[in-house]
């Protein structure tokens, strides 16, 4: 699936992604509100397949998964950005969202087609004819990714281990 | 013998091998696993129910309210509500409405060196000051834990930040953090481990080290360890907490580190941190003429026991400048109860300040006393991110303790150093 490019600077961080003042209700009134502060329209302009595209320490503040979530729950395809902050690169894993470290964003654009392959950890600018490398995932993280993210990798753990217990 | 970092030895321990290696990845079985009722029950319960589990042990669980307190609207009480049903029906340790968790935690007794431990809140690195490995997630991730009481790291690589030779008087751990956010930057801390040593953190309480292990959060670190010593164990005992085997607890010289920086505490000037990043921190003397609207004296960082009472000595006999509201909300219950107790309370009171509840309230975006739009706060807290604590338009000031209460009285971002006086001692 193909989208657009958001582009957004370093440090961008969970306040933006999921405003407190938001925070006692459901996903769907936060996400409406996601990065607001900085890009405002934001969640309207969202569409399925668009990636975002940050500098350094995307996701700094709290441990809200909210933050993840709303990128989610907005359709977005994933996060392409120089680094992560550590709480938010897990719990975007965790909630199945793909995000992805590039070396150099030299070249990227607000607002050029794009479309992100994470299998092969690529990010293809459709328009502009390039193709960026991204760091590729380790191995335990890609196959949370793959199941689904935690919760549903869980399911499976458990119902192996259900029915090795059976066997035995 | 292998040379291993604190964070190596205990993570080590945690994931039942004799040594591990930074950059590894290995599974950990957690001792201890701390939620609140913002992350916590409201968000694991319907993952826990999905999985069709329960707690890995309810002994190992500690639920702390905190955010939603003191659920004055429908919203926050309901949170709130269902909080507490979680907790009788799991039968987990609640401690309701005593006071934000990292404080809570160790005040209670929760932890001691040496343990593995994860909480559900980003500020978790608190309880590395007390030689744990404690770090946060997000509830998702915490709903894994509670189901199989393990998770997976990295063993990070550590940094370590020595500080030598006492703070002057007026400077605080706060200050240590900001100006530390000044030079690294918020992504500094690159998810490792954070070590803190050196005479100036040998010389320190027990809650200002909790202060610079807090904002290992703000350096972007995954954990803020501090090696325990005679402090840390004497805090311990009086929280009613056996420590034993402690004194290995330690980097042993020739652990591999990522960095060594050195910091001489002496020089250090009280830091204040232009919105909208605790990174744009300068010394309070290079800062703007700017006045303030409102004071706030609050958050885990900064309003503990120590915190009041380090404010109080800069306010005692002293009123808030016209125009401006200083807000008060103690750290925890205990916290707030001591310095009643020794008329640190009665200092705020006379000043003119109102007293809020022990919770996390407008620090993190909480509540009905968020600040309003166009408002300029200079606050104890953690974070100054743009709307973090109310309106985007609203303009915050990180600073110590000392330097919010000395801004209150001059009604403008203030020096402490000129507002200390020898009653300080007496309170």
């Amino acid at each position: 699936m193909s989208g657009k490019v958001f582009l957004f600077g370093d440090d961008v961080d969970t306040d933006q992604l999921a405003p407190g003042a938001f925070m006692s209700g459901g996903i769907e009134a936060l996400a409406a509100h996601c990065l607001e502060g900085l890009r405002p329209g934001f969640a309207e302009q969202a569409k399925t397949g668009d990636i975002l595209v940050a500098g350094w320490n995307f996701g700094m503040g709290s441990s809200r998964e909210q933050a993840a979530e709303a990128l989610k729950h907005l359709g977005l395809a994933g996060v392409v950005a120089l680094s992560f902050a550590g709480i938010f690169y897990r719990n975007a894993i965790n909630l199945g969202l793909p995000v992805l470290v590039a070396e150099d964003l030299t070249g990227v654009a607000d607002g050029d087609a794009a479309q992100l392959d994470v299998e092969a950890g690529k990010l293809l600018l459709t328009d502009k004819q390039r193709t960026l490398s991204l760091e590729p995932l380790p191995d335990n993280l890609k196959q949370l990714l793959a199941d689904g993210g935690l919760v549903a990798h869980l399911k499976k753990r458990f119902a192996a281990a259900r029915r090795e217990g059976t066997a035995s | 013998m292998m040379a291993d970092s604190l964070a190596q030895k205990i993570i080590a321990r945690a994931a039942g091998r004799s040594s591990v290696m930074p950059g590894e990845v290995v599974t950990a079985r957690v001792d201890l696993a701390m939620i609140h009722d913002s992350g916590g029950p409201r968000r694991v319960e319907p993952i826990l129910r999905d999985l069709g589990v329960g707690l890995f042990d309810s002994s190992k669980v500690v639920l702390i309210s905190d955010h939603f307190v003191p659920g004055d609207t429908p919203e926050s009480a309901d949170i709130l509500e269902f909080t507490r049903d979680w907790a009788s029906q799991h039968r987990v340790t609640f401690h309701d409405g005593q006071g934000i968790c990292h404080v809570v935690l160790p005040e209670r007794g929760h932890l001691r060196p040496g343990m593995f431990v994860v909480g559900g809140d980003s500020h978790s690195p608190t309880g590395g000051a007390f030689g744990t490995y404690m770090f946060g997630i997000g509830a998702t991730e915490m709903a894994g834990v509670l189901a199989t009481g393990e998770i997976w790291l990295k063993v990070p690589q550590t940094i370590l930040i020595e500080w030598r030779n006492r703070l002057s008087e007026g400077v605080t751990a706060k200050d240590m953090m900001l100006a530390l956010c000044a030079r690294i930057g918020m992504g500094g801390g690159r998810y490792q481990a954070i070590e803190f040593a050196g005479s100036t953190i040998s010389a320190l309480s027990m809650q200002e080290r909790m202060t610079l292990s807090n904002m290992a959060a703000e350096l972007g670190a995954q954990a803020g360890l501090i090696a325990p010593d005679e402090t840390t164990v004497a805090y311990l005992r009086k929280a009613g907490t056996d420590v034993d085997a402690w004194q290995d607890l330690k980097t042993d010289i020739g652990a591999p580190l990522l960095d060594h920086l050195l910091f001489d505490g002496a020089a250090l000037e009280p830091q204040v941190a232009a919105p909208h990043s605790p990174a744009n921190a300068t010394a309070v003397g290079d800062a703007p003429q700017t006045s303030i609207d409102v004071a706030y004296i609050g958050a885990c960082t900064g309003a503990k026991y120590e915190d009041l009472k380090g404010a109080a000595g800069i306010l005692r006999g002293r009123g808030v400048a016209a125009g401006v509201e200083l807000l008060v909300a103690p750290a925890s219950k205990r916290d707030q109860e001591r310095a009643a107790d020794e008329g640190i309370m009665k200092v705020f009171e006379d000043a003119g300040a109102r007293i809020l509840a022990n919770a996390c309230g407008i620090c993190a975006g909480y509540g009905a006393d968020r600040l309003g739009a166009g408002v300029t706060c200079i606050s104890s807290t953690a974070r100054n991110f743009k709307g973090r604590m109310g309106a985007p338009s609203s303009q915050v000031w990180l600073a110590s303790p000392l330097t919010v209460a000395a801004s209150a009285i001059a009604g403008r971002i203030a020096d402490p150093r000129n507002f200390l006086t020898l009653e300080i001692s007496a309170i």
